[in-house]
């Protein structure tokens, strides 16, 4: 991973973490994180637009979007996971440190042990040969966290946190069964304590009666360890069960963010207010209605707002440009010059 | 929403489409060669075990449950990709569960299946025209080529894909998820069919086209001509679009009756379990989740008795010996509202 140059127009302005006014520091912050990817091409790929949170203790962030919006792309730059393609700018500070700033070097000592993920279908991804167990001791021994015995012990007590049995370490993965295995792979992003959980569409191919099983340990997770989770899916309703903050993202922007509540009740952003619009629920009749067209392209120049195309309120300032992400409420900010009257640039 | 009551009182009236009675599916599980020497009973893994529910033509019925419980055994036993092993199925009185060769394929023709994940469903080599033209061929509809062209047109239209003649000579690779599940729905649409299965059709596209096939879905069957049975596992979906839910469970059907019955006045413990775990859009509407612990049981090893009872959190006594059978409960507005269960 190289620093790239990103032209001062793109930056957005600078946010004012929320939680400095609580007097807490956050775990992790990320701030103006830009991911480019180089295409075969030759052209550049701009997947991530400079997108700025922060994760206090115990929060819970719903990163959501459409496929290709930048959300996975964002959580695996907080990893230092990207390809050899990719580049980035911005920054990444667990405990005010930026570990994007000497690539690997500087991630290697935070991955996992500040900073851990489970992957989308890491379900899957368990070793078939080896037993399941060994893959969590593996890991902790792999990162000093702890070595024989010890490291053992303590795999059998995140069993036991996330509901399997001790015992159960000492089967092999095809005797699982999926949320089993989901479980597993979460028990082993955990083995080094990290602050901050990242989760990649935890429960998207389970059963629905699994995935709320998995959801209620995630929830009960961060309330017992304090950690902070964030959780990438384009389910809205999964986020409104789960989280208490939400980032709803588009072409590789924050275009809305805040407490669930605000805004699933006073979406500011149109994007956020079509998407909940496509979203069937149980109990609301409201008919659905999809969003037309499709995502604009990340390899080229967008101007104006990205959403401009597909919205149902743009105006002609919309096509021409950027919108900026302002306050609009407590904790409460959206992109959108539909609700950003003065805006000059 | 709306129209939907006018929609279920008009098909009260005829006669059921498709008429499923006491259909049962079962493989039988291999048996090693001690055991069939031994003559040790064949064991038989109860995919389906005694389904029974009725399509009616104009509506949209959804058949909803956990993975194994069922679901795509019984559609394909309904469109006679695997055989029966008891019960029968009746496409507009005639039983087809036992027909053979030429007299089978005209009732192919009128059942068509839509897959789950259009990116495999398509062939990747063939033009979205022959798509849609194969069924014709196999099946010979159509007089002539310019008449199937027409009709390959007509359809690509009806699914949501206009201009027609934009689509007509693209690849798959070249459209969105959104509009291949569109070109597989016109693929079965050349053939006129009388029942639409689609078996999880948008659980593979982007949350922001999901509704707009699921419209598609639902405009097809409001026309009267067709019936449409959706599987799928996203009891909101179901709830929002189909007319009739029917909740399986380990082969069993274990409640069904008019969407909003089920939803808002639930009588199986399972499907209130079910139901309190769906997450909900709005943060302030989230309700407690009634938790299920364990996993689905084997269907090769059904519980005796209710076979929900080693889960069910009202369980008694003789829940572990009586199996219930499908009732309707003499409080329920609907006739055809039922649970099976000793409690209702």
């Amino acid at each position: 991973m190289s620093p790239h140059n990103a032209s001062p127009s793109e930056c957005p302005a600078t946010t004012v973490p929320a939680c400095l006014a609580e007097g807490e520091a956050p775990l992790v912050s990320v701030d103006g994180l830009h991911v480019w990817f180089a295409l075969p091409s030759g052209r550049e790929l701009h997947a991530v637009q400079g997108v700025s949170f922060d994760l206090e203790r115990g929060v819970r962030l719903g990163l959501v979007g459409e496929s290709g919006c930048g959300k996975t792309t964002t959580i695996l730059s907080m990893m230092g996971l990207l390809p050899p393609s990719a580049s980035v700018a911005g920054a990444v500070s667990p405990r005010a440190r930026n570990i994007l700033a000497r690539g690997e070097q500087s991630v290697r000592s935070h991955r996992w042990t500040d900073i851990a993920m489970v992957f989308q279908g890491a379900m899957n991804s368990l070793n078939p040969v080896k037993t399941v167990g060994s893959q969590v001791v593996e890991a902790m021994e792999y990162h000093n966290v702890a070595h024989g015995e010890a490291a053992r012990t303590r795999a059998g007590e995140l069993f036991e946190m996330l509901g399997i049995s001790a015992q159960s370490g000492a089967r092999f993965p095809h005797e699982f069964s999926g949320g089993m295995r989901q479980r597993a792979a979460i028990a082993m992003a955990l083995s080094c304590s990290p602050d901050v959980l990242l989760a990649d569409e935890p429960t998207t191919a389970l059963d629905v009666m699994v995935q709320a099983q998995i959801g209620e340990l995630l929830v009960g997770l961060t309330r017992e360890l304090g950690m902070a989770m964030v959780l990438v899916t384009h389910d809205l309703p999964l986020v409104a069960q789960l989280c208490e903050r939400v980032a709803v993202m588009y072409a590789g922007k924050i275009v809305e963010s805040g407490p669930m509540d605000a805004v699933f009740h006073r979406p500011r952003h149109p994007y956020t207010r079509m998407l909940f619009a496509a979203t069937p629920d149980l109990y609301d009749k409201e008919r659905v209605v999809s969003i037309p067209g499709a995502p604009p392209q990340l390899d080229r120049r967008i101007d104006g707002c990205a959403f401009a195309p597909r919205c149902d309120s743009a105006s002609d300032r919309c096509r021409v440009q950027h919108p900026r992400l302002l306050d609009i409420g407590p904790q409460h900010k959206a992109a959108c010059h539909a609700k950003d009257p003065g805006a000059c640039t | 929403m709306i129209p939907r009551a006018t929609v279920v009182s008009a098909a009260h009236d005829c006669r059921p489409l498709v008429e499923v009675e006491n259909l049962s599916t079962y493989y039988p599980i291999r048996q090693n060669l001690g055991a069939s020497i031994l003559r040790k009973p064949r064991r038989f893994v109860k995919a389906v075990d005694g389904v029974t529910f009725a399509l009616v033509r104009g509506e949209m019925t959804a058949l909803v449950g956990e993975s194994g419980c069922g679901k795509t055994t019984t559609v394909q036993t309904i469109l006679r990709m695997i055989d029966a092993t008891a019960g029968s199925v009746r496409l507009e009185g005639e039983d087809i569960t036992r027909l053979t060769g030429r007299r089978i394929r005209a009732y192919r023709r009128r059942m068509q299946m839509i897959y789950q994940d259009p990116y495999e469903s398509l062939d990747p080599r063939f033009r979205v025209r022959s798509i849609i033209e194969e069924p014709m061929l196999i099946h010979h509809v159509g007089t002539s080529r310019s008449d199937r062209r027409t009709r390959t047109l007509e359809a690509l239209s009806q699914a949501g894909l206009t201009p027609p003649e934009f689509y007509m000579d693209r690849y798959p690779h070249e459209l969105s998820g959104g509009q291949r599940q569109r070109v597989a729905i016109a693929a079965s649409l050349v053939l006129d069919p009388v029942l639409l299965i689609a078996d999880e059709p948008v659980s593979m596209l982007d949350v922001s086209v999901r509704a707009g096939v699921l419209s598609l879905l639902d405009d097809l069957r409001r026309d009267g001509a067709m019936a449409v049975l959706m599987i799928t596992h996203d009891l909101s979906t179901a709830a929002h679009f189909a007319d009739r839910i029917a909740v399986m469970y380990l082969g069993r059907i274990v409640e069904q009756g008019l969407a909003d019955d089920v939803v808002c006045d639930p009588l199986h413990p399972y499907t209130k379990a079910l139901l309190s775990v769906v997450p909900k859009r709005d943060p302030r509407r989230q309700t407690k989740p009634q938790i299920l612990r364990g996993e689905t049981p084997n269907p090769a090893n059904v519980p005796c008795g209710c076979r929900f009872h080693p889960r069910c959190p009202v369980a008694f006594a003789e829940c572990s010996t009586v199996d219930p059978a499908l009732r309707s409960p003499s409080s329920v507005s609907d006739a055809h509202h039922s649970a099976a269960c000793l409690l209702v």
